[in-house]
């Protein structure tokens, strides 16, 4: 066990490389480039100031160079400084950033899981159930609606309209003068609409997941056996189909990991929470190479831990994987 | 913003619109009228206290305006810094840091008188010493400011006693004036640091401004608090903040829910949107023209557009009132030239082109197209078909509804147009720069100097110059040189009525119009004068009357 993981381990650092060098090459051959973002269409940007941008940025060198210096600050793990105006440090960037997306998708995806996997079970033990088509319309109904679109509908409603909740932000503006007690109602609040739409759109993929595995455990000889040999039916479901059933999910939450930390750009853009998606929208938009390639690297990182995670996990829960000879 | 000549709706994330700065950036216009009455059953006494929130789509990069090149960084230095000169309500030049000033009868000299009394707002007093530092970083090779051209035409510049600064050039250079709108910086606080970009002081500026810094929560919000001893007298409103609110919509509800208190409004929401009896209770709309306009360019090597008639045909053949009413519900104004109507540097008396698909037909007719195909498509002598394609960047609604309208018009005369978006960098990279296109549909920005020297003449057709139609007009680059090597007004407003004119009959560009600029501002807050520069311009005096004020923990 412990030589299958050291080996997924070093088989990733030269994939890491490889995807660092495609995600870098093809990031500088995008049109234009940090320089452009203030000097394109300023009539006062002289052809003197954009060579001294292009030195002061290193982009005077060519692009193999530039590579080898980014990799030598990755290696010790120096995230170099972003190409935007503030020149700050790309970690600390990308640090500020984390918490919140974290937050939201840690919880929309427990809120996805604790509402999916329930609903693709009792579907799939009661399949073709007004409950089983209900469910399958409703989960297929939030796979389906523009999310962007229902966010304005409930902000309308429950904030313009109700006023119950906030429209966007993460605290008020009065969040500093406030009680503790009251802090948390706030943060609270100005979380409800983002993590329920987040969820609301991911029920469909985990409950049709669920449910088509479940079906699949149902039929199997033991879940006869086990009804023959006189089980109630709880038991039977309980005990013998869900366990087996919910052992293909565990590779669905290795798979998540990187999506714990992706934000998405149009539920940040909408509900204007600074996250990681609209950090890495606008660093592609300015061409901020830097912060691009951190952000990426990072996702890549956590993909491949995602997976390697996926497979112990999966080798752990089901002994019948052979560790030492898969790879 | 002020020195910006482009307008990139392309791009949210940098334009960000922190909207006290685009009402400032000038927006003139006729009387700049307000849509209601002022009806108010409370009392109306200034009184200090209150707060103001904006919303801005975008957050901002940096407090050094000299480092920066968005226009919500820009909007948030305007609280914080000063430069010697600023524009006032009526887009005149006036003293800001500088109490006064003389430019030298030859026009090479300029001294400033400096405000006497004024401090940072860490207590150390502003000095001419502070002005040269200014100027030094300027043209410092170590800053990293896309401003530094106009300083580099200072050839001295001097400090002779704290109070006076002198910039001499060797020749006269009119927009060098307006250059002294440059952000003073603190010497005291920047000397040890070389690149001032890399500065604590990019974070968390101290400035002589109305406003002192606070707090900046990146991609969150940046809050300000009134200068108790600012030179001008202490702002009534106790603290401005700026939310970050990158979508419109969402904007929006935040208004009508109370969350932010201005904005600036799409043309759909001015006049569809708005109209209710309870948003009139709790909002005032503001119309006027914004400093910006749109055109129709062609690049004018290419075999079609050599000629001028096709260019007059053309615009003969855009009904531009169709496109104002279509896209912007009637909220903008045809234009005739690169600068607004209002301003003293616009000519209103240039040739225009109502719409007249006949007389179009007409100039084609004259100009070698007299002949169609079977699809009813111009085609000249050799039997080459009128057709090209018109781009216009990507994520702009109303440029790509104003390019479907005019290849409307111009299929109406004959003229087969496609119509092609791109990507804002890919535009300017791929297709701008390499002049890579038949036709465009973009917009400029029309900065308070009328200089448009890098736009139209001749010697600005380099790949990153800005003259990309290939404009080439010996009389117009000789009065653009007039224009700005003189400081005599007069003698400036010859010229560049002049330009207009050549321009109008040139058609080297089809003008198309100026849009208008929609802010919206909470009823609580009065003192607001509209005004040809905008709102914004007095915002230092705009106050609340006491009962009103609705956020009483920020008072101080």
């Amino acid at each position: 066990m412990g030589r299958y993981v050291l080996r997924r381990i070093l088989v990733s650092i030269p994939l890491l490389i490889g995807i660092s060098i495609i995600t870098f090459v093809v990031i500088n051959m995008a049109p234009g480039g940090p320089i452009g973002v203030a000097s394109d269409m300023n009539p006062k940007a002289t052809a003197e100031y954009r060579e001294r941008l292009k030195a002061y940025y290193g982009l005077d060198q060519p692009v193999h160079v530039r590579y080898i210096r980014w990799l030598g600050r990755m290696a010790v793990l120096d995230f170099g400084d972003s190409f935007s105006l503030d020149g700050r440090k790309v970690w600390d960037k990308i640090k500020e950033r984390i918490p919140v997306t974290l937050l939201i998708n840690a919880l929309s995806m427990s809120l996805i899981f604790l509402i999916a996997v329930p609903i693709g079970i009792y579907s799939a033990v009661r399949k073709g159930s007004v409950f089983d088509r209900i469910s399958t319309v409703a989960v297929f109904t939030g796979f389906a609606i523009p999310t962007f679109w229902l966010a304005l509908l409930l902000m309308i409603l429950f904030g313009v309209h109700l006023g119950w909740l906030p429209i966007s932000g993460l605290v008020s503006l009065e969040y500093d003068a406030l009680s503790l007690p009251l802090k948390i109602l706030d943060r609270a609040g100005h979380l409800v609409l983002p993590v329920f739409l987040a969820a609301f759109g991911g029920l469909a993929g985990i409950s049709r997941y669920m449910r088509s595995n479940m079906l699949e455990v149902i039929r199997q000889d033991y879940i006869m056996t086990a009804r023959a040999k006189g089980l109630p039916e709880k038991v039977v479901v309980r005990r013998h189909a869900v366990r087996n059933a919910l052992l293909p999910v565990i590779t669905i939450f290795g798979l998540s990991i990187p999506g714990l930390l992706g934000g998405s750009v149009i539920f940040e853009t909408i509900f204007a929470i600074p996250g990681m998606g609209q950090l890495f929208y606008q660093g592609v938009m300015s061409r901020d190479y830097p912060l691009i390639m951190g952000i990426l690297t990072i996702g890549a990182f956590l993909t491949l831990l995602g997976n390697i995670l996926a497979d112990v996990g999966y080798a752990v829960a089901d002994p019948r994987i052979n560790t030492e000879r898969a790879g | 913003m002020r020195r910006r000549l482009f307008r990139r709706f392309a791009f949210p994330v940098l334009i960000a619109a922190a909207f006290l700065a685009v009402a400032a950036a000038g927006c003139f216009g006729p009387g700049g009228k307000s849509t209601e009455d002022e009806s108010s059953a409370f009392s109306d006494i200034p009184a200090y206290g209150d707060s103001i929130i904006e919303g801005s789509i975008g957050d901002v990069s940096g407090f050094l305006s000299a480092v920066t090149s968005d226009s919500a960084s820009h909007a948030a230095a305007g609280y914080v810094f000063n430069g010697l000169v600023r524009y006032d309500k009526n887009i005149e030049l006036t003293g800001d840091l500088a109490e006064s000033w003389k430019v030298s009868p030859d026009g090479r000299k300029i001294v400033f008188r400096l405000r006497a009394g004024v401090k940072w707002h860490d207590g150390a007093p502003f000095t001419s010493e502070d002005v040269l530092f200014t100027y030094r970083k300027m043209i410092d090779p170590k800053t990293p400011t896309a401003y530094g051209e106009d300083f580099k035409q200072v050839t001295k510049a001097y400090a002779p006693d704290p109070l006076t600064f002198v910039a001499e050039y060797d020749r006269p250079y009119a927009p060098a004036l307006a250059s002294w709108g440059m952000h003073i910086l603190p010497k005291h606080l920047l000397e040890q640091h070389p690149d001032i970009s890399r500065s604590p002081l990019n974070k968390k500026p101290v400035g002589t401004g109305p406003y002192r810094f606070t707090d900046w929560k990146t991609g969150e919000k940046t809050v300000f608090d009134a200068s108790p001893d600012y030179w001008d007298g202490k702002p009534y409103i106790s603290r401005v903040v700026t939310r970050v609110i990158p979508d419109l919509a969402t904007m929006f509800l935040e208004l009508k829910s109370g969350g932010i208190d201005l904005m600036n409004l799409s043309p759909l929401q001015y006049t569809r949107q708005t109209e209710t009896k309870q948003f009139k209770e709790s909002f005032k709309k503001y119309r006027y023209l914004s400093s910006g306009y749109t055109y129709l360019g062609f690049r004018l090597d290419h075999p079609f557009f050599a000629d001028r008639k096709v260019r007059q045909a053309i615009a003969y053949a855009t009904n531009k009132k169709e496109i104002i009413n279509g896209v912007f519900f009637g909220l903008g104004e045809e234009a005739t030239g690169p600068y607004k109507p209002g301003t003293w540097a616009h000519n209103p008396n240039v040739m225009r082109y109502e719409h007249d698909p006949a007389k179009a037909k007409e100039l084609l007719a004259q100009a070698g197209w007299d002949r169609t195909d079977a699809t009813g498509t111009l085609i000249n002598k050799e039997g080459k078909r009128f057709e090209f394609t018109v781009l216009t960047n990507a994520g702009n609604k109303s440029r790509e509804q104003t390019v479907a309208i005019i290849q409307q018009n111009l299929a109406a005369v004959g003229i087969r147009v496609e119509i092609r978006t791109v990507e804002w960098a890919a535009f300017i990279n791929e297709f701008v720069k390499k002049r890579n296109f038949d036709a465009l549909v973009l917009g400029w920005n029309i900065t308070p100097d009328p200089d448009q020297y890098d736009i139209w003449h001749s010697s600005k057709t380099a790949p990153d110059e800005l003259n990309y139609i290939g404009y080439v007009n010996a009389e117009v680059d000789q009065l653009l040189e007039n224009g700005r090597r003189t400081f005599d007004k007069e003698r400036r407003k010859k010229a560049y009525f002049r330009i207009q004119e050549i321009l109008a009959e040139d058609q080297p560009l089809v003008f198309l119009y100026y849009p208008d600029a929609l802010p919206v501002v909470h009823k609580r807050i009065r003192g607001i004068e509209p005004a040809p520069a905008g709102i914004s311009h007095n915002y230092v005096k705009w106050y609340v009357p006491a009962e009103q004020q609705r956020y009483k923990s920020f008072q101080r």
